[in-house]
């Protein structure tokens, strides 16, 4: 896994209101349209829900209100990406709702920009590091230490 | 020490295979007779311990190869027949298999060995080099000519076989001094006499020429043609040769043992056994040939003749579901022989302890459940065998003053009835001290002294919680905290355990579990605007609100009036914070789903009953985290999730309010 990870460095970029993030291309399992999730009891508001995804039964979270961005867009019309991650124990899947899935780009290691330290104000914990693409600038995020920090 | 996934896959297999291997050893171990070398059983025990210390060795678990190579030379010794089978060697080599046991998991999980490897090594390593490779009984080898006794017994159809025993015996008399005693008991009158089966059995005592460690297997090699239609012990004459006389004289004795003698194969990882895979195989032959069927009908537009062949369709198309779900379920389901497998060596070490005597009968070993039922049941039986052998069944003296064979009698004993498994741990010994348990009840104020209780329901007063009737505190019982867990393991399967004694004449602990934890019945309901599925079982009954019944306490609590009772009420608004507003109070459209938790009914309100259906249980943390007050989901009809309500853990909620995330 990690030599794949190291030889192919694809970024898969995705709006939330008008910033672009980019997560690992090899983290992504699938993309699928709006799906309405049924709420868990006693969660933070930014967890949706559950949803059934081919009889599992995936947790998703809304990115927007997890990053505190206001967006114009409707629930409705978002896009659920689901990411799988490893852990010690299991594999699981975990889905993000976000306005919409924009790009693909191909990164090299060398261009990725340290994070900048924004003091305390901002965390910035799941932030990988930042990518100048054509004038844009893309957030590239430690989708693995987001996903971590909520299955605790 | 696995480096890749491929790797750490094998290893897997050669720990399982190791424990089902140490498992078949442990068998074979406690069916052995002391005294007495089975080949068969040895050879058994050899074949495991072989492989164990074949795979260690390729799998680089060179200590565990090591050990095991100890143990294995010891094995071979009792098959040379050149190493008695002594209790005390019996005794090493099952604490050898615990060891084993033990390094396997140490070093599944990188860890250092356990702390009993060394001593059992040097125990091993002592026992080889104090009298290894020297005949068993090496204290009479010095008198280099100790007779061999040889016990005799052909069976009824030998002679048909053309063998005839004279030859056999001219040809024991080239290995040294013979005397031969014939036993004409079983001879019939004259009358009956049939002169085709044979009716004698003889004892024939040996003294060699030679002191050749070869002479037990020269007398075998005589005795090589018959011995398939006749019973043949072959011992030295030494200390041990009452006990031989003994097994001489019941050879069937080892026919009798009860103890499943077949190990049984499944554990760890499943293994299905093919006529249900070619079942499974055979259902989706029948599942695609209703879809290639159905498929006809999405091409085109039905025509209204088409309708009742359409119909026909889809009720196969059910039927096939069904039965491929049943077939499905099948495989996840185990012999309950894998728990019960355990207990001969569990009954054998504790009554050891105990200086008690007890035959364990094992009933209904091939009934088949769930396999996370079957885990889970485990150490809940495991405690009621100790229970039993501890506080029930009495030491030989006392039983026999009150009349009792000395040996007492403990069964398990696993069967179907309805949709449900049940087991039961029967015992012949004391029963429960009914007025012991009361007083200790009323003692703990568990029960009001003016209480009239009947038997069973005293006898149940064990389950409590912070109940124990033992005068010591013993390593095996009675810390207290025993039944109620119990109970509770038990309950938390979705299944009940209940006593049935009878002083003086022994107990019946009854468990009841569930087929499958798989799926369930449930009623499903809907509770703003959510479809909630709550377990039919811990439903009680259902009502419509009467608003004038509905009291409240200090302002945010309500009792419902249920008749004579007043019960909690329970608004799931108030637990699962769902962001939706909670209503106010109680209203004459709304319903109460009365359940019922440890003895005491609480009401949950909700908005709309619906149907009653099976439902398959998804986890929840899978791919998320569990979440209190709620046991599982399951996906509707629809597609939608639906979550299933957990009883005791909203009721737990409910008592004490958890903290609320912002």
């Amino acid at each position: 896994m990690q030599t794949h990870e190291s030889s192919i460095n694809q970024y898969l970029t995705f709006m939330l209101s008008d910033e672009e993030y980019g997560i690992h291309i090899l983290k992504v399992q699938e993309i699928k349209g709006w799906e309405t999730a049924t709420p868990l009891p006693n969660t933070p508001d930014y967890m949706l829900g559950v949803i059934n995804l081919r009889g599992a039964i995936v947790p998703v979270m809304d990115m927007r209100k997890r990053f505190h961005i206001q967006s114009a867009a409707s629930l409705a019309s978002s896009v659920i990406i689901f990411i799988h991650h490893q852990t010690s124990t299991a594999q699981r899947t975990v889905g993000i709702a976000v306005d919409a899935v924009s790009d693909v780009y191909q990164v090299e290691p060398a261009a990725i920009k340290a994070k900048p330290e924004f003091g305390v104000a901002v965390n910035t914990d799941f932030i990988e590091g930042l990518i100048p693409i054509d004038q844009k600038m893309v957030i590239l995020l430690d989708i693995a230490a987001l996903i971590e920090d909520e299955i605790q | 020490m696995a480096h890749d996934a491929g790797m750490e896959e094998i290893h897997q297999i050669f720990f399982d295979e190791s424990l089902e291997g140490l498992e078949v050893m442990e068998q074979g171990l406690l069916n052995l007779d002391v005294g007495q070398a089975d080949p068969v059983v040895i050879n058994d025990i050899f074949r495991a311990a072989h492989s164990i210390k074949g795979g260690g060795g390729t799998f680089g678990f060179h200590r565990l190869s090591e050990f095991t190579h100890g143990v294995e030379t010891l094995l071979d010794q009792m098959r040379e027949g050149v190493r008695a089978v002594s209790q005390d060697l019996v005794d090493l080599l099952l604490q050898s298999v615990d060891c084993l046991r033990n390094m396997l998991s140490a070093a599944q999980r990188n860890e250092a060995d356990p702390a009993d490897t060394q001593r059992l090594s040097k125990a091993i390593e002592r026992e080889l080099g104090s009298d290894g490779f020297k005949s068993p009984h090496s204290h009479t080898e010095s008198t280099s000519q100790s007779p061999w006794l040889v016990c005799f017994k052909p069976h009824d159809g030998m002679l048909k076989t053309g063998s005839d025993p004279v030859p056999l015996m001219k040809s024991l008399t080239e290995l040294g001094d013979v005397d031969i005693e014939v036993n004409t008991h079983r001879l019939p009158d004259f009358d009956s006499l049939d002169p085709q089966v044979c009716h004698l059995d003889w004892q024939i005592r040996l003294i060699p020429h030679t002191s050749t460690q070869h002479c037990e297997k020269d007398i075998r090699e005589i005795f090589d043609w018959v011995e398939a239609d006749a019973d043949l012990q072959i011992t030295r004459e030494s200390d041990d040769v009452t006990s031989t006389m003994a097994d001489c004289a019941l050879p069937t004795a080892t026919e009798a043992r009860p103890v499943t003698r077949q190990a049984d194969k499944s554990n760890e990882s499943i293994r299905v056994n093919l006529h249900k895979v070619d079942e499974l195989i055979n259902l989706v032959g029948e599942l695609v040939i209703t879809q290639s069927m159905l498929s006809r009908y999405s091409q085109q537009a039905v025509t209204l003749d088409q309708i009742a062949s359409l119909q026909q369709g889809l009720t196969l198309l059910n039927r096939n579901t069904r039965e491929l779900q049943e077939s499905v379920m099948q495989i996840r389901m185990l012999p309950i022989s894998t728990s019960f497998n355990r207990f001969p060596r569990l009954v054998r070490d504790i009554t050891q302890k105990l200086g008690k005597q007890v035959e364990l009968k094992l009933t209904g070993a091939d009934t088949e459940l769930d396999k996370t039922v079957l885990e889970k049941i485990n150490d809940p039986l495991v405690h009621l065998v100790r229970n039993s052998l501890d506080h029930g069944l009495e030491v030989p003296e006392q039983r026999l003053t009150q009349g009792k064979s000395k040996t007492g009698l403990l069964e398990l004993k696993a069967y179907h009835e309805g949709g449900s498994i049940i087991i039961e741990v029967i015992d012949d010994g004391a029963g429960i001290n009914l007025d012991k348990v009361k007083a200790i009840a009323i003692e703990k104020g568990l029960i009001d002294e003016h209480d009239r209780l009947s038997n069973e329901q005293t006898a149940n007063l064990i389950f409590q919680p912070g109940f124990s009737t033992a005068e010591s505190v013993s390593d095996l019982s009675g810390r207290g905290v025993g039944m109620d867990v119990v109970k509770q393991n038990i309950n938390s399967l979705g299944g009940q355990v209940y006593i049935n004694t009878q002083p003086g004449k022994g107990s019946v602990t009854t468990i009841i579990l569930p087929l499958t934890l798989a799926i369930l019945d449930g009623q499903l309901f809907s509770a703003q605007g959510q479809v909630y599925i709550i377990p039919l079982v811990s439903i009680v009954e259902s009502l419509q609100i009467q608003a004038q019944n509905v009291k409240a306490v200090v302002g945010q609590h309500e009792l419902y009036c249920l008749r004579d009772e007043y019960i909690p009420v329970i608004r799931l608004s108030s637990i699962f914070q769902s962001g939706l507003p909670a209503l106010s109070s109680c209203t004459e459209l709304e319903l109460l789903i009365v359940v019922e938790l440890e003895n005491q009914r609480y009401g949950i309100v909700v908005d709309e009953l619906l149907e009653q259906q099976q439902v398959v249980i998804k986890s929840l943390d899978n791919h998320y985290k569990k979440i209190q007050g709620v046991s599982g989901a399951t996906i509707l009809g629809n597609g939608l999730v639906a979550l299933i309500i957990d009883i005791a853990g909203l009721i737990q909620a409910f008592k004490k309010p958890i903290k609320r995330v912002a």
